[in-house]
């Protein structure tokens, strides 16, 4: 009896839940309000049977329960071919009325309009990137074998075609409004999946093909990119941004960015006009970028360049050291000021990996062996030694002083480092950072760090040898 | 996955064919139609172990449509450099119909002395058999073949690695039933066993068969 | 061999002496079916603790937490994989299959006894290999329980250099041990029946048992080849799914794999596993319905039918697990179809329990509570399913929250349900004593709202969009604080369902020494296993005739009969007319 009361509050929360809740698909960006069209018939047909069915149930339990000793026996009926026949035919009848609306929205999905504008979706461990056609409004060929530091996307340095692509390194890409859209997806490294919440259509991008999904974006705005398809570890790091423009913003966001060509043809750093640039710096780095604690300026010798110049850029735009709390941040911020531009950039970071790594004293003040359990999630993206990798833009720890590291891992988890919106990495170590939840964890991961033999690494010579070629 | 699936249609319709005639539609409540059970081979030792051994096959059978299948997918795929398949293996073919022939023989002799010439003959095509597999492994290797070179190697090495390993299984029963025959005790028990050494010998020699016909013929 | 097989026909069976034989290395399958049931549910209690520490960090991220997103992924890999291989297969077919296939049939054992002792001793080495993989360098893998490749064998997942490999072999070794033992179920089902037992008398956990079985043979060889092919991918660097990739920077010697063949592979064995854990879950619900409503089970052979063909449509539903993969969109037409097809005969199974409850006179006991319970969570979770399953409405749910709730709902909760109802309800047959009901009710109970509590709000986290497998969910707009609040009530809901089961163990435990003496036949039950001479069922389960069997299994409450039930042994009365 009990149960059947019950199984009729369930349904009728179970209804009430549904129609109450405030998590409901979020509002619709695109086209495909036809997807939302036939969620909806398939939730009148289920609902209805989920209701139908349970409440039979229930019934059926009230009305023919045992009542004690005296009670009805219960009727002999092996099976009744014609009720069960009927049920078949409605069944079949309500199964056939979902899925005929689903297949021809599906055949509206797979069949791209001959109209729409071809983009190029990129992902790898764990960001995205993007390639536009550029003014021939056609994508170059492309291949992981040609991928290294300056080609992060493989666009075959041969192909004429691919000369005015756009390459997008940012997680960010701009869409125009109200225009077909076919995004073709493409993997470096492993599986993962484009998923837009709002666009409610996703696709996985796959290794060694090229998948696709299409949409015509109906509503201005900036929407969430996730990765849908566990990527390893740092899956649920690996977001983006798509944001829908009208035509007009589109195009002048479009002018900004910079074709494959350029980026074949930006000069590499130059040390020799690096170092006069350094006398700046060294006033609290030290001549040697040995760092200063008491000026709390971080080691610089040993860093790989790619992370220096990406720092510096962040200090230069405003994107790191602007955090009302970050004291030592605000200081370094005005002192780039003296770089006029990228290439000054490039150059004092090309002077700065010249300088004699300087081997500094460590203090293991924690528990290694803890620490080393920990770091398993750390070097997944900084290398099991610390050495840092370009790839997953993760820079060098090993060598690092450890009160430098402490602080940047407290500012990493309080949000003081990273978290502006034009941080593109930031988010992502924020997220891995509030792992370490004590200071007994940052103390015992920081001084298993401190184990790390400090040298040149190879990593670093490989880089700085393929930004040589 | 056309292989398996092709597979999977024939083992349905079997089944189909099977409930038909147990008399799936039969109403159990009734008597009507319903026939006295006269299975003679409740619980008897031959029949029992040959539905094994049928059901057995079946799983091998299975993965090796799934490998077929997965073979051809991965050929459809650019990188594919077929194997030339090394002259060896018509020879090791032989071999392997004349183990098939010699425990048939073995299976339908009376003579306990042709039992026992043709089970040693059996087990001694089979050992032949696989060091001639494992030869032609050696060549591939010396002819630069390696296993991940190519999927068509791999392919392959796993073709005839896994069909070896079944007819090392095999071995295993046979030797049982060797120990018996030479022994002389436990006779009706060898019997058994070179009755589903026999299915089991055919059974490997026609995936063989189709291992082979399939790799010479891509 | 150290006996031959059993049968009616003379033989004697060697009864093991020593404690040992009788219980270590036995060779009845009574007591190889609590073995594996005991290894079954002590590996599932792990994984529910795994389930409760990721709880932990998608409920209250910064307060009690006490994972890393490495753990994070290896507790998702490892549960999945715990509960869907090791426990519910290993359960249904290697503890329910063992210990009821050869009563039910009225057999003495299974055909096979030797290899089926082998078959447990082969799982449990499998097992001890997957929890190895806790303890080697790098802890278990982290690639999910589908392990796609690339991402299974490369750097950036947990556990790729040793735990993949273990988990590789394990399951591996795990379809060895399930090939052993499924031959054994298949074959004893086709050969030893006693006379009388037709297939069609059959009882449906029998059917249930029996065709989930055939699909596990003909389903395990796909994971056991794709787990091949992978291991040569990781181990010697074939490229059998591997394309060429860069990994975090570095060029791979890897060319021309597909990831998307794995994925095939994968779920050609991976949706006949659904019915694997489920079929059986469909027989034995049958006959708990069956018996504790007093009525025949409602279309009996309807219920048949729908089984195989269940079973053998299971077979052409694989790629709709794949719709966003990448994989030919045109394959999506045929796949929705299928799917939505098998939801015919599925949903008549649903009828035709609900209609044996009509004009049935219910015994609200605890295995029925379960029973009746399954059906509720069983709608639910079959009705999510369609959306899952058409093609479209598979965009926006697939890879969310929500097809967390379905599978959990369906997969999950449902068979667990069934579970514990058999458990309850076979449980005075296996011990000899009755459980103590009062906390059987409280289980239920609990243990039924509280999941509903979990898995329902899942569903609609899936709407919004939220993402399964993620670590933490902080920094995405679209998701609110409301939902995080959700969260934080799944993680209490779930917490508490894991603590009630307490109630079980000890119920179970406690009743095994202090329970009140059962009856043969407390139900009242008709199939053969309640007509033994001694409870529990000595080695050989019969005196020294096997039964024979006059009717069909659903004999309750025939009119003009003595009792409610006529048990399928019970020789015709003068007068009736009965085929043998």
């Amino acid at each position: 009896m009990l149960v059947a009361i019950v199984f009729m509050l369930l349904v009728v929360i179970s209804v009430a839940f549904h129609l109450l809740s405030p998590w409901w698909f979020t509002p619709l960006a695109s086209n495909w309000d036809t997807i939302d069209l036939t969620v909806d018939i398939t939730f009148w047909v289920t609902g209805a049977v989920f209701i139908a069915v349970n409440m039979f149930m229930a019934y059926a339990v009230i009305r023919f329960r045992n009542r004690g000793p005296d009670s009805k026996r219960a009727l002999y009926e092996p099976e009744n071919p014609r009720l069960e026949l009927w049920l078949t035919i409605v069944t079949a009848i309500g199964v056939a009325a979902m899925l005929a609306p689903g297949l021809v929205v599906w055949n509206d999905f797979i069949n791209v309009p001959e109209d729409a504008w071809e983009f190029e979706v990129v992902g790898e461990q764990w960001r995205w990137t993007y390639r536009l056609p550029g003014e021939d409004n056609k994508l170059g060929t492309s291949n992981s074998s040609f991928v290294n530091i300056n080609n992060p996307l493989g666009v075959n340095p041969n192909d004429p075609d691919g000369q005015d692509d756009l390459i997008i390194t940012s997680n960010v890409v701009h869409i125009p409004i109200d225009k077909p859209v076919k995004l073709l997806l493409r993997s470096k490294d492993v599986l993962h999946n484009f998923a837009v919440a709002e666009f409610r259509v996703k696709m996985d991008l796959v290794p060694g093909l090229v998948s696709y999904l299409w949409l015509t974006p109906t509503r201005a705005g900036t929407y969430v990119v996730l990765c849908e398809e566990l990527c390893g570890l740092g899956h649920f790091t690996m977001r983006g941004k798509v944001v829908v423009d009208t035509q007009e913003d589109f195009d002048a966001w479009q002018a900004e960015q910079v074709t494959f060509a350029e980026t074949q043809a930006v000069a590499k750093g130059d040390a020799v006009a690096g170092q006069p640039l350094y006398a700046v710096c060294a006033a609290c780095h030290g001549q040697n970028g040995e760092g200063v604690v008491a000026l709390n300026s971080p080691k610089l010798s040993g860093q790989e360049d790619w992370y220096l110049e990406r720092q510096l850029y962040n200090f230069k735009h405003g994107i790191r050291g602007t955090h009302e709390d970050d004291v030592y941040g605000q200081q370094m911020a005005p002192m780039v000021a003296v770089l006029a531009d990228d290439a000054a950039i490039r150059n004092v970071s090309a002077y700065i990996g010249t300088l004699p790594l300087h081997v500094s004293e460590q203090s293991t003040s924690g528990d290694v062996e803890r620490g080393r359990k920990l770091y398993v999630t750390c070097g997944t993206c900084h290398g099991m030694n610390g050495e840092g990798n370009y790839a997953t833009n993760s820079p060098k720890l090993s060598g690092q002083e450890d009160w430098y590291l402490r602080r940047q891992l407290e500012n990493f988890k309080t949000g003081v480092r990273g978290s502006h919106p034009d941080d593109l990495f930031g988010p992502q170590m924020g997220s891995m950072a509030r792992m370490l939840r004590s200071d007994k964890d940052m103390d015992d991961v920081i001084a298993y760090i401190n184990t790390f033999p400090q040298v040149v690494t190879d990593k670093v010579a490989q880089v700085n040898l393929e930004r040589g070629q | 996955m056309e292989a398996i699936l092709v597979f999977i249609f024939i083992a349905v319709g079997f089944a189909g064919w099977w409930l038909w005639h147990e008399k799936i539609l039969d109403k159990p409540w009734t008597t009507e139609g319903t026939e006295t059970d006269l299975r003679e081979s409740i619980g008897t030792i031959l029949p029992t172990r040959r539905t094994g051994l049928a059901v057995f096959l079946a799983v091998v059978t299975s993965v090796f449509a799934l490998l077929v299948s997965a073979y051809f997918t991965r050929m459809e795929l650019n990188d594919w450099h077929p194997v030339q398949e090394p002259g060896l293996l018509w020879f090791n073919t032989v071999l392997l119909i004349l183990a098939s022939v010699s425990i048939h023989w073995c299976s339908r002799s009376d003579k306990i002395n042709t039992v026992k010439l043709m089970l040693l003959a059996t087990g001694g095509f089979t050992v032949f058999f696989i060091i001639g597999q494992f030869m032609a492994w050696q060549q591939l290797v010396i002819e630069g073949y390696y296993l991940q070179s190519n999927p068509a190697n791999a392919f392959f090495y796993l073709f005839t690695g896994l069909h070896g390993i079944h007819l090392l299984g095999g071995l295993w029963v046979w030797f049982g039933a060797m120990l018996r025959v030479f022994t002389g005790v436990e006779i009706e028990q060898a019997k058994i066993s070179v009755q589903l050494c026999r299915t089991y010998w055919h059974f490997l020699l026609v995936i063989w068969m189709v291992i082979f016909a399939l790799l010479l013929s891509t | 061999m150290a006996y031959v097989a059993l049968s009616d026909r003379g033989q004697v069976i060697s009864h093991p002496h020593s404690w040992i034989t009788k219980y270590v290395w036995s060779q009845d399958h009574k007591v190889i079916a609590i073995q594996y049931g005991i290894t079954a549910i002590a590996v599932g209690v792990l994984a529910l603790v795994l389930s409760a520490m990721m709880r932990l960090q998608l409920g209250f991220p910064d307060t009690l937490s006490i994972i890393s997103p490495s753990e994070y992924y290896q507790y998702v890999t490892m549960h999945g994989m715990i509960m869907v291989i090791y426990l519910l297969t290993a359960l249904f077919l290697g503890g329910f299959g063992n210990y009821l296939i050869p009563l039910m049939v009225g057999a003495r054992d299974m055909v096979f006894p030797y290899m089926n002792m082998l078959s447990y001793w082969v799982y449990l080495v499998s097992v001890i290999i997957l929890v190895a993989s806790f303890f080697v360098p790098g802890g278990p893998t982290g690639a999910g329980w589908t392990l796609y490749p690339p991402q299974a064998i490369m750097h950036g997942t947990p556990g790729a250099d040793w735990g993949i490999i273990l988990m590789l072999v394990s399951l591996a070794v795990f379809i060895v041990a399930f090939t052993m033992g499924g031959l054994n179920y298949v074959t004893t089902v086709l050969q030893a029946r006693t006379r009388g037992m037709t297939m069609i008398r059959l009882p449906l956990s029998v059917w249930g048992i029996f065709t989930a079985t055939i699909l596990g043979l003909l389903a395990f060889p796909a994971l056991l080849v794709s787990a091949i092919m992978m291991t040569l991918d990781r181990l010697l660097g074939t490229s059998f799914f591997m394309p060429a990739i860069v990994s975090m920077g570095e060029q791979t010697s890897y060319d021309g794999g597909s990831p998307i063949l794995f994925q095939h592979l994968f779920w050609f064995f991976g949706h006949p596993e659904v019915y694997i854990v489920a079929l059986p879950a469909f027989g034995l619900v049958s006959d708990l319905l069956s018996t504790h409503a007093r009525k025949n089970i409602f279309g009996y052979r309807m219920m048949v039918w729908a089984i195989v063909i269940i079973g053998a449509l299971s077979f052409v539903v694989w790629a709709h697990h794949m719709y966003v993969s990448g994989m030919n969109p045109y394959f999506g037409f045929f796949f929705a179809t299928t799917t939505l097809i098998i939801a015919v005969p599925t949903a008549i199974k649903v009828y035709n329990w609900v209609l044996t409850l009509w004009h049935g006179n219910i015994h609200l006991t605890v295995p029925m509570l379960f029973a009746i319970g399954f059906i509720f969570t069983f709608v639910h979770g079959g009705l999510t399913g369609i959306f899952l399953g058409n093609v479209v409405v598979d965009l926006p749910l697939s890879d969310t929250y929500f097809v967390v709730g379905h599978f959990h709902m369906v997969m999950g909760v449902s068979p667990i349900l069934v579970v514990f109802g058999a458990i309850y309800h076979w449980y005075p047959k296996m011990t000899g004593r009755m459980f103590n009901s009062a906390m059987g009710k409280w289980h239920f109970w609990l243990t039924f709202l509280g999941t509903y509590a979990i898995y329902l709000p899942m569903h609609y986290l899936g709407f919004l969009g939220v993402p399964r497998r993620y670590f933490a969910y902080e920094g995405i707009d679209f998701i609110p604080e409301s939902a995080m609040a959700l969260n934080t009530q799944i993680t209490v809901a779930a917490l508490f369902v894991a603590v009630v089961q307490i109630l079980f163990f000890v119920n179970i435990i406690w009743s095994m020494f202090k329970g009140p003496k059962a009856d043969p036949n407390p139900w009242g039950a008709t199939t053969l296993e309640w007509q033994t001479a001694e409870t529990p069922p000595i080695h050989g389960n019969w005196g020294p005739e096997l039964p024979g069997v006059y009717r069909w299994a659903y004999d309750y409450s025939v009119p003009g009969a003595e009792k409610d039930f006529i048990p399928q042994n019970q020789p015709p009365a003068p007068g009736e007319k009965v085929v043998i």
